[in-house]
């Protein structure tokens, strides 16, 4: 698979154009959250994952910070995994994909949703191919909000002391919480690269949506111990007047303002 | 019971290379030394850490490993609730959680180290599976059960150290989610779970040089239960007696009062249960139980009377 930059803009501008579309019919889609992961999701997908065959994949990708899914769903949709029809019924009596991923659906490989336990789960996953001796890569993507959950770093310790050199950890960091900016909220959240290296990880930081600089991140890694990569991200990314505002963790824009979300999304094509 | 429980996982890993022990920092007992010794890879010391154990336990079994996660059973299942909620019972996978020392076994560690709720806490979650054995013979059917069968998490609720063994070749056979007769008698039955099924044998001597025979059954298998062979029960006898080392709420003692009541039994049910309270005091588990109403002695007495 040749993965290429511009490719990936394409097709983050063509989720987003989708993820829009179905805030237009339910509320519950975070879509600032899904914005700000996107590109990184794109790049874990497209440009990270090996794959098996045709169909399925060799590594696995596991979306901890669940309330992001409508990004994975819409590219499990560009990947044929998952069908138009369950993405057109998203929250809907007549679908199955809800606004937190559900064990089951189709390239989901666990229900998450409760933040905290996406590092546990991997931790437990990637361990498990480890004494099977499975070649496989474990992609996990958490928000910088999880970071905040004891289990989170609970769990990094584990995954340093089991040496789990196959995990990889997006960190969504987007410095935006439901409550405000988590530099004004949290001040004492910082500094995180330090952190997360003293739980004996290999950390680097990168622009979350810059797909070159995060591929050329994680396979640059030394990968003697588990990887995070601190993408550094923008809430609502793509949207000028979504982007940063707290109050777009979780509402969908009025249908004036989605004429200009697809307004702006069209000048980006250009 | 814990040497019998890693003695089982140890044999039956040997076998089967998908079992594998979690334990949260917890001094392992003797078997549990060799299973760590013979299959590095499959023992993980969490350390202090519950929420981690479950967690990776969940996603080991993910992977087609059956876990079992070892501690003091109020760290195995309160500690990591929601991970037992969500990464257990929500995807609903097998494995299996050992809550060790439950009840009012550790006796002189105070309320923190307590479980007198935790069959209520657990049978409410859907999905989640219940198994209390009387003693170490049951104990051995419910591991290997929980090995090689199980489809779903468990909640395996064990004593401690030193427990007898009450269930011989005489005993019915152990099978999941049934009642298993235990000793046969014919004027009132005992139903029981756990290692408090000690009481149960002592009061039956006492009876027994009344010419009054109780018949003893362990309930062992809490969730699903079986309202089955209960109904068998309720036709057999005109009194029930129940002994539970558990709070009132949500354990034995509901389960049998409210099926009694959609079955219209019209005998008599005592029931000796904890009361809904912490309990602040120490001493021997007999101390707290008999603070509770709990005593060979009361339920001997009571039962003459209610038989008279």
């Amino acid at each position: 698979m040749n993965f290429t930059q511009q490719d990936s803009k394409k097709r983050c501008l063509k989720y987003r154009e989708r993820i829009l579309g179905i805030s237009q019919k339910v509320r519950a889609i975070h879509a600032a959250g899904a914005f700000s992961a996107i590109e990184m999701v794109d790049t874990i997908y497209f440009g990270l994952m090996r794959k098996k065959n045709n169909k399925n994949f060799q590594d696995t990708f596991l979306m901890s910070k669940g309330h992001g899914c409508i990004a994975q769903y819409a590219i499990l949709e560009e990947l044929g995994i998952l069908p138009k029809k369950e993405l057109d019924n998203y929250c809907t009596v007549d679908g199955k994909l809800g606004s937190h991923p559900d064990y089951g659906v189709p390239g989901i490989e666990a229900s998450t949703g409760s933040l905290g336990h996406g590092m546990g789960l991997a931790v437990g996953m990637a361990h498990a191919d480890e004494i099977k001796k499975v070649d496989r890569k474990f992609f996990l993507m958490i928000s910088d909000g999880e970071l905040q959950e004891g289990s989170t770093w609970e769990n990094m310790m584990m995954a340093a002391n089991l040496e789990l050199k196959n995990l990889i950890c997006f960190l969504d960091h987007n410095g935006s919480q439901s409550f405000g900016h988590t530099k004004e909220t949290h001040p004492k959240f910082y500094p995180l690269k330090e952190k997360i290296t003293s739980f004996g990880w290999e950390c680097v930081e990168a622009d979350g949506h810059n797909q070159d600089e995060l591929i050329k991140k994680v396979n640059s890694r030394i990968g003697k111990k588990p990887f995070m990569i601190i993408g550094n991200s923008i809430k609502g990314k793509g949207i000028s007047f979504m982007e940063n505002k707290p109050i777009w963790h979780y509402r969908s824009p009025t249908p004036e303002e989605y004429k200009i979300a697809l307004k702006e999304l069209e000048l980006q094509k250009l | 019971m814990r040497n019998k429980f890693a003695e089982v996982i140890y044999k039956t890993g040997l076998k089967d290379n998908r079992i594998c022990a979690l334990v949260a920092d917890i001094s392992p007992a003797g078997a549990m030394i060799k299973f760590r010794e013979k299959f590095p890879k499959r023992f993980i010391n969490c350390g202090v850490a519950e929420q981690a154990m479950i967690g990776i336990a969940a996603g080991m079994a993910l992977r087609g490993m059956r876990p079992f996660c070892y501690t003091i059973a109020t760290f195995t299942l309160y500690r990591p609730f929601e991970m037992v909620r969500v990464d257990l019972c929500y995807q609903n996978l097998p494995v299996t959680i050992v809550g060790m020392g439950t009840g009012t076994i550790y006796s002189t560690l105070g309320g923190t180290h307590l479980t007198q709720e935790d069959i209520s806490v657990a049978r409410s979650i859907p999905n989640m599976n219940i198994i209390a054995p009387c003693d170490p013979n049951e104990l051995e059917e419910a591991v290997k059960y929980c090995c090689t069968k199980s489809k779903g998490p468990v909640y395996l609720r064990i004593g401690k150290a030193g427990e007898k063994n009450f269930t011989n070749k005489l005993s019915e056979k152990w099978q999941f989610g049934k009642i298993r007769k235990v000793h046969p008698g014919k004027n009132i039955c005992i139903l029981t779970f756990g290692p408090i099924i000690e009481k149960a044998f002592e009061i039956k001597e006492q009876l027994n040089k009344k010419k009054i025979l109780p018949e003893i059954y362990s309930c062992h298998t809490l969730k699903p239960f079986d309202y089955l062979g209960l109904k068998k029960i309720f036709k057999k006898f005109k009194t029930i007696v129940i002994i539970e080392d558990h709070s009132k709420i949500g354990g034995l003692n509901n389960i049998v009062k409210s099926s009694a009541y959609e079955n219209k039994y019209s005998g008599k049910i005592i029931s000796y249960s904890l009361k809904d309270e912490f309990i602040h005091c120490y001493g021997t588990q007999d101390d707290l139980l008999a603070k509770h109403g709990i005593s060979s002695k009361k339920i001997y007495k009571d039962i003459i009377k209610v038989i008279k």
